[in-house]
This record gives structure tokens, C-alpha cells and sequence, in this order.
């Protein structure tokens, strides 16, 4: 990616008096997490050409994106990508991102790298995570703001059960509350989902029985509305 | 069965226009009158259902100009959007538009529902961009009277290969009561004998059309619905993508 950075930076002078040129170009961008009570695992930040997508709405989630949603591990994205580089960025927030928090970093969009996109798993969910899916990078200087939505990944049913098992793709169950704020002994609430195909989560359902019930997740903390996180970039 | 006379008008005027563009250059004419007869421009509408449990009903869109308004949040909801919100049939909702002069083209997608995670596509072709703009609707099958849809966005501007993208929130049109009672539901959740009831002539009185507030769901505690949590949703409900093809 740096190589291709270096390469169209060098064509400049030959090209600029002949036809505009996709320069590349250093952006900010500082993710908010706009939730009440969900956590969100370390981020993945890349800019990318028109044909990548980490996922898309309506299609079937990759092996790659089902290990980040089910267990917030980017790691097979990541490869996917190329690992982590001057377009691609691993973790900014050192960690998991708190309710109302934020993170900021800074990409070197290579040329032909005209789009942006980012996921985390949201906790606690079996397979809900915060995206954007190749958003047009604008191209005048200054600051933009956008809002993202949580999506289902449509792998993993949404038992809405913590049974404190290593996690796993394909295993059932949610990976845990950081906030050490989840119920035990619920039955579970959904056995499947009937959209396996990524689509825009419907929530958390819950209850408030932290001993029983039919949710180990608690209707009062972790339920939340679209949008959940605040996207800013700030173009140089 | 309106729309397929259309196109088959179209492809018929296509043929005619054809024709005397021939018979035009051996008479010399002027053929700009028969040039303006020819479909100048084409759009594609893709609908993703992105919900989890609620089936999509036909598409209904709608090309018009400023003075068309089709349906708009805040207003009350006319006659044919009561009866595609309330049972998916958009016959009079798009005969509405059909009688109007302000309206360029309408068009039902040919399919029956389409369920979640799936897409469904119609194509508009209409003489001119120039003033245009699209409105859209689709029902939430599983529901007493929820849509989603578009209310009047400007694609005229649009060059051929141009997209635009709109992720749409469900709205309730506001004429019939959210009861989510067995009986009152089209869509294939209520499995009540004989079959959920669509459209009903009863209407809320003081409604408007507004963003739904969602299903309330047997499993949080409305016990009378025949809703489960599966059919919950969040918005955005739908990825519509207009492309113009020509």
C-alpha cells in the first residue's frame, strides 16, 4: 500500500498538466460510541478501493466478518486487507471502546483508495456490530459527521445467552458484558435468526430477571437505537 | 396489468418511431416530434430488505414532478397508501398516481413479497429527467399497517450509470390501530384461521404518517400479540439504490 502511495505521488508532475489524478491524502478519523450500555471491541479502520467490502447489507457474511462479530477478532479482515498499513489500521482505541467514547486516528489514503470502511463487535451481542460499508471519502478539505447503525451479521442466533464458554464462529452464545453487567440462567431467546444475511440489527430484547428469564442480557442497559456511533473525518 | 400495456406501448412506439426515422431520412423530414416519442431515460430501483423477520410486500414507485406528492410523514396517509400499508395492494395507489399529469411513470414490481435479506428491482422508463423525482413505497408484511419507502427524492439530476443510495426507516401510515392482534396481520405471522386480514375501511381518526415506534412482540410483554421479538426491527429497514440505466 506505502508502495502505491510513493508511485502516485511520484506520477504528480508528469500527470498534472495532463488529467486530474487521485492524489493521496492524510485524514483523521475519530469514532464516538453514541450507545448507553454496549462496548465496542477493538476497530478496524481501512480506506480501499471501490471493489473491497468488509460486508454488505443483504449479502451472506464472509468467515472473516463472522469471527469479528461473533468473537471481536478482526484478525482474518485484517489479512484480508493486507494487514495493518498506512491504510489500514488495527485497534486505535487500545482496546474496547466504552459507551460514550471515543477514539481517533489517522489514515494515509493511498490513490484509488476512495473508500472507508469500519467494523467492532458491539457487547453484549451474539453477532451485532457497528459498520460502515464503503463510505465515499470526500475529497475537500474539512470536517464531515456521519452516523452509524448496528448490524447483524446473520450467523450466530440471538440467544442472548452468556454461558461463559471459550467463544468460537458457530458457537452459540455471547462472548461476555465488559461491564460485568449481565444476567446467568436465561433460556435463550432466539433458536435462529430468519435474515442470515447481514442485515440492520433489531436489538436486544432482554429482561429483568439476572437469574432467569428468558435473556441473560438486561432489558434496561443493553437495548439501543440507531444510530450508535458518530463517524467524523476531517480531510486536510 | 396496467404497466405491462405500457411496456408494450413503449416497445410498440419504439418500433413506429423506428419506422418513420427510416421513412424520415428518405423524405428529408424533420423528425424532432417523432425523437421526443422515444423513451429517453430508464432507472432502476433496488429494494434490500434489511430487517429480520418482516417480509416485503411489491414495490409501488412513483415518477413525478414537484407538484406530485405521493405520500409525506406529517400528513394523513390517502386512500391507496392506506390500502398498500395496511395489505400490500398498490393497484389504487398507483392509479392515483397514473391520473395525474404530473406524474411521468409508475411501476408494481412484478414479484410477489420478497422475504429478509432479499432484494427486488423494478425499472421506470419515462421521456424526460428534467423536474424528476421518486417516490416509493413497500409494506412491512408482518404488521397492522408499517411501510417504508421513499417520500420525493430528486433523481433527475442523475447521469446515465449514476446510483444513489437511501437507507429508508419504516413508517406507520396511521390508518389502522398497532394492535399486532391475530387476525388484523397480513404477512405470514399470523397464521389465525382464514388468514391475517389486509386492508380494513376503518381508519384512525387524527393519524398521520410518522415513523413507526416499532412492534411491541409477544415476548416484551404485549400478550395479546401474535408478533415474537423475531419480527422487531431497528432502523434503517431498507437499502434502495437508484441507478439510471439510460
Amino acid at each position: 500500500m506505502i508502495k502505491s502511495f510513493t508511485r502516485s505521488l511520484a506520477l504528480v508532475p508528469m500527470l498534472a498538466g495532463v488529467a486530474p489524478v487521485a492524489l493521496a491524502a492524510d485524514i483523521d478519523v475519530t469514532i464516538t460510541n453514541l450507545t448507553h450500555g454496549n462496548h465496542f471491541t477493538p476497530l478496524l479502520v481501512t480506506a480501499h478501493d471501490a471493489n473491497t467490502h468488509l460486508f454488505q447489507g443483504g449479502m451472506a457474511a464472509s468467515a472473516s466478518l463472522r469471527l469479528m462479530a461473533e468473537c471481536g477478532d478482526f484478525s482474518l479482515l485484517s489479512t484480508d486487507l493486507g494487514g495493518a498499513d498506512g491504510d489500514t489500521i488495527e485497534n486505535p482505541a487500545a482496546g474496547l471502546l466504552a459507551p460514550g467514547a471515543s477514539t481517533t486516528t489517522m489514515l494515509m489514503t493511498a490513490g484509488g483508495n476512495t473508500q472507508l470502511s469500519l467494523v467492532a463487535m458491539v457487547l453484549p451481542t451474539n453477532d451485532g456490530f457497528v459498520g460502515v460499508d464503503s463510505l465515499t471519502l470526500p475529497t475537500t478539505a474539512g470536517h464531515y459527521t456521519y452516523y452509524l447503525n448496528a448490524y447483524d451479521a446473520g450467523t450466530e442466533a440471538n440467544d442472548e445467552l452468556l454461558p461463559g464458554t471459550m467463544c468460537a464462529p458457530g458457537v452459540a452464545g455471547i462472548p461476555g458484558a465488559p461491564n460485568m453487567d449481565a444476567g446467568t440462567g436465561g433460556t435463550g431467546v432466539a433458536m435462529a435468526d430468519t435474515n442470515t444475511s447481514v442485515h440492520i440489527h433489531r436489538g436486544v430484547l432482554g429482561d429483568t430477571n439476572s437469574t432467569g428469564g428468558i435473556s441473560d442480557l438486561d432489558s434496561t442497559v443493553h437495548r439501543w437505537q440507531n444510530p450508535v456511533a458518530k463517524l467524523e473525518i476531517t480531510v486536510k | 396489468m396496467k404497466r405491462q400495456h405500457y411496456s408494450k406501448l413503449a416497445l410498440l412506439t419504439a418500433t413506429l418511431v423506428t419506422t418513420s426515422m427510416l421513412s424520415a431520412c428518405f423524405h428529408n423530414k424533420d423528425d424532432d416530434d417523432d425523437m421526443q416519442e422515444m423513451p429517453k431515460v430508464s432507472y432502476q430501483i433496488t429494494v434490500t430488505n434489511l430487517t429480520n423477520g418482516q417480509p416485503f410486500t411489491p414495490l409501488a414507485a412513483i415518477l413525478h414532478n414537484a407538484s406530485y406528492q405521493a405520500w409525506r410523514a406529517g400528513t394523513a396517509a390517502g386512500s391507496g397508501l392506506e390500502k398498500l400499508a395496511e395489505g400490500g395492494d398498490t393497484t389504487e395507489f398507483l392509479a392515483t398516481a397514473d391520473t395525474d399529469a404530473n406524474v411521468a411513470g409508475t411501476q408494481a414490481s412484478a414479484n410477489g413479497p420478497f422475504g429478509p435479506g432479499s432484494s427486488e428491482s423494478v425499472t421506470v422508463t419515462v421521456d424526460s429527467a428534467d423536474d424528476l423525482r421518486l417516490s416509493l413505497a413497500t409494506m412491512l408484511a408482518n404488521t397492522n399497517d408499517a411501510f417504508t419507502g421513499i417520500d420525493d427524492i430528486v433523481i433527475g439530476d442523475l447521469a446515465v450509470g449514476d446510483k444513489r443510495e437511501v437507507m429508508a426507516p419504516a413508517y406507520d401510515a396511521g390508518t389502522e390501530a398497532n394492535s399486532e392482534a391475530g387476525g388484523t396481520i397480513p404477512g405470514p405471522a399470523d397464521t389465525t384461521m382464514g388468514g391475517g386480514e389486509g386492508y380494513n375501511a376503518a381508519t384512525e381518526t387524527g393519524r398521520v404518517i410518522t415513523v413507526h415506534p416499532g412492534i411491541v412482540s409477544q415476548d416484551d410483554g404485549l400478550a395479546t400479540s401474535i408478533l415474537t421479538e423475531a419480527q422487531r426491527w431497528q432502523n434503517p429497514v431498507a437499502k434502495i439504490v437508484i441507478e439510471r440505466l439510460q
